[in-house]
């Protein structure tokens, strides 16, 4: 079994990335040919952002679990759902962009300065992009403590995607609800964090 | 008669997917589990029910004969009937658009009653098959414009509304006519289950002024695309009133009422603010959460079809409705 472990984190990566990427390529594939339900651009707009969503929500499962279950290790797979978490919400954006809007530049800066939940939504793909960018290791380890506290806001990103989806619904709100549910208990795994936060 | 012409507009068998296609689709995507959380809460109770149902066929349709079309006068080309059928917003069958096909596809529309009463003179209450009989049916191709901005071209078989109504003979208290649909939790699991019915009150209302009814274009559909409804579109009877954006045009109705007071409608009341009594569609006066100033309409096509256009004004039905509204303002009563 130590092959196993010497190995797993690759084999948890090649996992990720399966899991990840293959979705992806299936649903655009069945979204070209038009075969993805009656309107395509909606089925993958939804597709793409409760996808990000949910690989979000998982990146801030995954602490909890390493501490709880003692398998330090899982930390290391955090940055690449994380990126595929950027991944999805780059796919949700220009999907907004080229297929529902179709290259109506103007009108996409209208929505995004209009419409509350676009907003909130463009909000929350800055932080991501800031996220991504930063996730190198050299600029990890050029920005020293800098960098922790910018990823921080990985918790105000995941906050802001909730609502971001729960105000785009017109009155089926339960799902949205369960989003909600979901991230208040991931968060409230780190209350004492957030004490600290608010003491200092 | 049933006069079976090719239209120009009209597509060929292979432009359409094949229904028996489109299902082995949507399994297969059903079976990838990547819906979200839904997958997780449609509970076990609904989903054994849909393996049971699983080599059921869908709902039976059967053709229906018209004499007379509006085809000649239409160049909207149509939007394929897998998708007329597949993408439908019916809250009681599911609140996501690929549900009501599924979840309505046992329901019972014989025996059905529709009740005209109110403020009319000749009350009466017709039977299932007296929706086909009691007047020669017409096809009417509308265009639909749904208030999410996307929009449709559907080949409706039904009559006027008007005759409907001038057969009850209203009295001059008769102001607004008010229009129910079945409520039979049993039947329809979204009445029954929130999370399926999208948190909408049921039964679901709708109404239009006395003036709106009466008009020619005020139309109620019996069939599509040469068959009676399936039930995901409304069956066995459902209004359409095509310049008004599409929750206006109520599905399965049970009664028509004529009333003096302004009904209070399902949208309208549930969010007052981003739905108003009227809902004519008016690309200058956007949705709180949305522009409307242009839509996507569905036809054929993937991802790739250049399918925004912009939205016309009553979309483009001014010249038969514009009157009923000289002097109101649209900005106002949306």
């Amino acid at each position: 079994m130590d092959w196993v472990k010497e190995k797993r984190v690759i084999l948890l990566k090649t996992i990720i990335h399966l899991c990840s990427f293959l979705p992806a390529c299936y649903f655009y594939y069945l979204a070209i040919i038009d075969e993805l339900g009656s309107d395509p651009v909606e089925s993958i707009i939804h597709f793409t952002g409760i996808s990000a969503l949910n690989l979000l929500l998982v990146t801030l499962l995954i602490s909890p679990l390493a501490k709880t279950f003692k398998h330090a290790w899982l930390l290391q797979v955090r940055r690449l759902l994380g990126l595929y978490a950027f991944f999805y919400a780059c796919l949700h954006l220009l999907n907004f962009l080229f297929f529902e809007l179709q290259f109506d530049f103007t009108l996409f800066i209208d929505e995004v300065i209009e419409r509350p939940y676009i907003t909130v939504g463009m909000l929350a793909f800055v932080i991501i992009t800031t996220l991504a960018v930063t996730s190198f290791n050299f600029l990890r380890r050029k920005m020293g403590k800098s960098w922790q506290v910018l990823h921080n806001y990985n918790y105000a990103l995941v906050s802001l995607v909730c609502i971001h989806f729960f105000w785009s619904v017109k009155s089926e709100i339960i799902e949205p609800s369960i989003y909600f549910i979901m991230l208040f208990i991931l968060l409230y795994q780190r209350k004492d964090k957030f004490k600290r936060w608010l003491k200092r | 008669m049933l006069i079976k012409t090719k239209r120009s507009s009209e597509l060929s068998e292979n432009d359409v997917t094949d229904e028996k296609v489109y299902k082995e689709r949507r399994k297969l995507l059903k079976g990838l589990g990547f819906a979200g959380a839904s997958s997780l809460l449609v509970g076990s109770g609904l989903s054994l029910n849909s393996f049971a149902d699983e080599d059921n066929s869908s709902f039976k349709t059967t053709s229906l004969e018209f004499a007379k079309t509006n085809a000649k006068q239409v160049t909207d080309k149509l939007t394929p009937e897998a998708k007329v059928i597949s993408h439908n917003n019916f809250y009681e069958f599911g609140a996501k658009k690929d549900q009501p096909i599924e979840y309505a596809k046992n329901f019972k529309v014989d025996p059905w009653q529709l009740k005209i009463s109110g403020e009319v003179d000749k009350p009466f209450t017709l039977d299932y098959d007296q929706l086909y009989t009691l007047f020669d049916l017409e096809e009417r191709i509308y265009r639909l414009r749904c208030v999410e901005a996307w929009s449709m071209v559907i080949p409706w078989l039904g009559f006027r509304l008007a005759d409907l109504i001038k057969k009850a003979q209203p009295n001059s208290n008769a102001k607004y006519v008010k229009f129910k649909t079945l409520y039979d939790p049993d039947q329809m699991p979204g009445q029954s289950n929130r999370y399926l019915g999208g948190g909408i009150h049921y039964p679901y209302v709708e109404g239009l002024r006395l003036d709106e009814a009466m008009n020619d274009l005020s139309f109620l559909s019996v069939g599509l695309y040469g068959k009676t409804l399936p039930p995901q579109n409304g069956a066995p009877i459902r209004l359409v009133t095509p310049w008004k954006y599409g929750f206006k045009s109520i599905k399965s109705i049970v009664e028509i009422e004529l009333v003096t007071r302004k009904p209070k409608t399902t949208w309208n009341k549930l969010a007052p603010n981003e739905y108003g009594f009227y809902a004519n569609v008016n690309p200058e006066v956007d949705h709180p959460r949305w522009s409307q100033a242009s839509e996507r309409r569905i036809t054929s096509g993937g991802l790739f079809a250049r399918n925004r256009i912009e939205t016309q004004m009553f979309n483009g039905y001014g010249d038969d409705v514009a009157h009923l509204y000289k002097d109101m303002n649209l900005k106002r009563n949306y």
